[in-house]
């Protein structure tokens, strides 16, 4: 199980930073928008076990392989979450900062990007549910981890493993969802004035 | 001494896929002189807030230069402090944050949160200041908003419609804090707004804009003694010889949206001949 865990840490952290980076970029400029932008469109609709064959051969058995599918599976919805994000910032905040001497760089850094932080959340959910799954699938076929386990036991005719591992499953996503997001998209949604 | 010199102003919007273009105004010439406060007063539509974007450098001049003291406007800056209609505030910032937003960049950090809490103060929110905008009333944000271009320490003091969305008591309760800011600080402000009163209690000078075709149709200064009374005489003269210019500018912003049959005699337009409730039934 820690097996795991630590591969969702590595593989969602990963998935997170290079959506925002990915997502920053398309959300600031048209070129990067309009010739990157429908590549990753395109990425988004190939379901991220299906690079695990790649994956396996270009990292070999290990957890690379496994992270690798992970950060596939996140990073497309984390950009394209960001650059709506980026890109629906009120002009008015823009306009206001302009005023007092921002511009370039800093305005993305201390307007936009915080500004598009609900949007981030969403992205970060989505990261996270389709990370999740590409783990499971990537263990079913890899090796080590739950997924492993599971299979091992159907192997084995134990299906109060095969029950148990699903049970554990679903109890992390709910320790994720409960104890992770909720509060985060709680916080969020009052201090960014979303509620009413 | 002329502060802000508005030289042969022009904007015209192009329409790339249409191949048109609309002048908002062209010509426009105004000096404003140290420590005036100078009113901009029109119709929707005649560009009085386009004027005011070009002298903040938010917008660029299709034509003409603005210059402040000796320089020339091409971008914003902080010597240009701005507060628009809506108050603009960071959502993820505290009150005392977003007014050391802009101090940041020029002083360290315990300056900055000293003058952001003298200029917090100016304004009465001293007790906000850990306050996150979401949870303060639309005159309290505006007042932030206040101290925060205040806080920057501008030559010029732009304020674009700053009370438009508030209710009566508030704004006249902003009226007076302005003033008051405006003689401590001695600032020199732009005050764009489609209130006749409000114009005529806070300015030194009224200039009054009119649309199709854009422009500087009149001048009005104000010689009453502060603080001003809009019931007493004076004031009233004033005031109607402000609307009497103004009616028929309104009339054709009105003609425009509405099309001819728009007449403001009486509103002819929400009756019909047979207004008889339950007459074709």
């Amino acid at each position: 199980m820690f097996t795991s865990l630590q591969r969702i840490s590595v593989g969602f952290a990963l998935a997170l930073i290079i959506g925002t980076a990915l997502g920053i970029l398309l959300g600031q400029s048209k070129l990067a928008d309009e010739t990157i932008g429908s590549l990753v469109i395109a990425l988004q609709s190939i379901p991220s076990i299906v690079w695990l064959p790649i994956a396996l051969l270009a990292f070999g058995q290990g957890s690379t392989a496994i992270i690798f599918i992970i950060v596939l599976g996140g990073t497309w919805a984390m950009t394209m979450n960001i650059r709506m994000g980026i890109k629906n910032v009120q002009p008015l905040l823009i306009r206001a900062a302009r005023t007092m001497g921002y511009k370039g760089s800093e305005l993305v850094w201390k307007v936009m990007l915080p500004a598009s932080i609900p949007a981030a959340l969403t992205g970060a959910r989505l990261a996270w549910a389709f990370g999740w799954r590409a783990l499971m699938a990537g263990e079913l076929l890899g090796r080590g981890g739950l997924g492993r386990t599971l299979l091992d036991a159907r192997d084995m005719f134990n299906m109060d493993l095969v029950i148990a591992i699903m049970v554990i499953i679903s109890i992390i996503g709910l320790i994720v969802e409960y104890l992770v997001f909720a509060p985060l998209e709680k916080k969020v949604m009052t201090r960014w004035g979303l509620t009413k | 001494m002329d502060h802000v010199i508005i030289k042969n102003v022009e904007k015209t919007f192009f329409n790339k896929e249409e191949k048109t273009s609309f002048t908002v105004f062209n010509d426009i010439n105004l000096n404003i002189k140290k420590g005036e406060f100078l009113s901009l007063l029109g119709p929707s539509g005649c560009g009085k807030s386009t004027l005011l974007n070009i002298v903040a450098g938010l917008d660029k001049a299709t034509n003409g230069v603005v210059q402040v003291g000796s320089k020339t406007i091409t971008a914003p800056g902080p010597d240009r402090g701005v507060v628009f209609q809506e108050a603009a505030l960071m959502p993820w910032l505290t009150v005392l944050e977003n007014v050391m937003f802009g101090l940041k960049k020029k002083m360290s950090k315990g300056e900055a949160e000293k003058k952001a809490l003298e200029y917090l103060k100016l304004v009465h929110l001293s007790k906000f200041i850990r306050s996150y905008p979401h949870e303060l009333s639309g005159g309290m944000k505006q007042r932030v908003s206040i101290a925060r271009a205040l806080a920057m320490d501008p030559e010029i003091l732009l304020m674009d419609e700053p009370f438009g969305a508030l209710d009566e008591q508030t704004r006249s309760m902003l009226h007076k804090e302005v003033q008051f800011i405006w003689e401590q600080t001695g600032k020199t402000i732009i005050f764009v707004t489609h209130n006749i009163r409000e114009s005529v209690i806070l300015s030194d000078r009224i200039i009054l804009m009119g649309t199709r075709p854009g422009g500087i149709i009149g001048e009005f200064p104000v010689n009453l003694a502060r603080p001003r009374q809009p019931s007493s005489p004076e004031f009233v003269k004033l005031e109607e010889d402000i609307m009497k210019q103004l009616a028929g500018e309104i009339e054709k912003v009105m003609k425009e949206e509405m099309g001819d049959d728009y007449n403001s005699k009486k509103a002819s337009l929400l009756y019909g001949s047979n207004r008889n409730m339950g007459e074709h039934i």
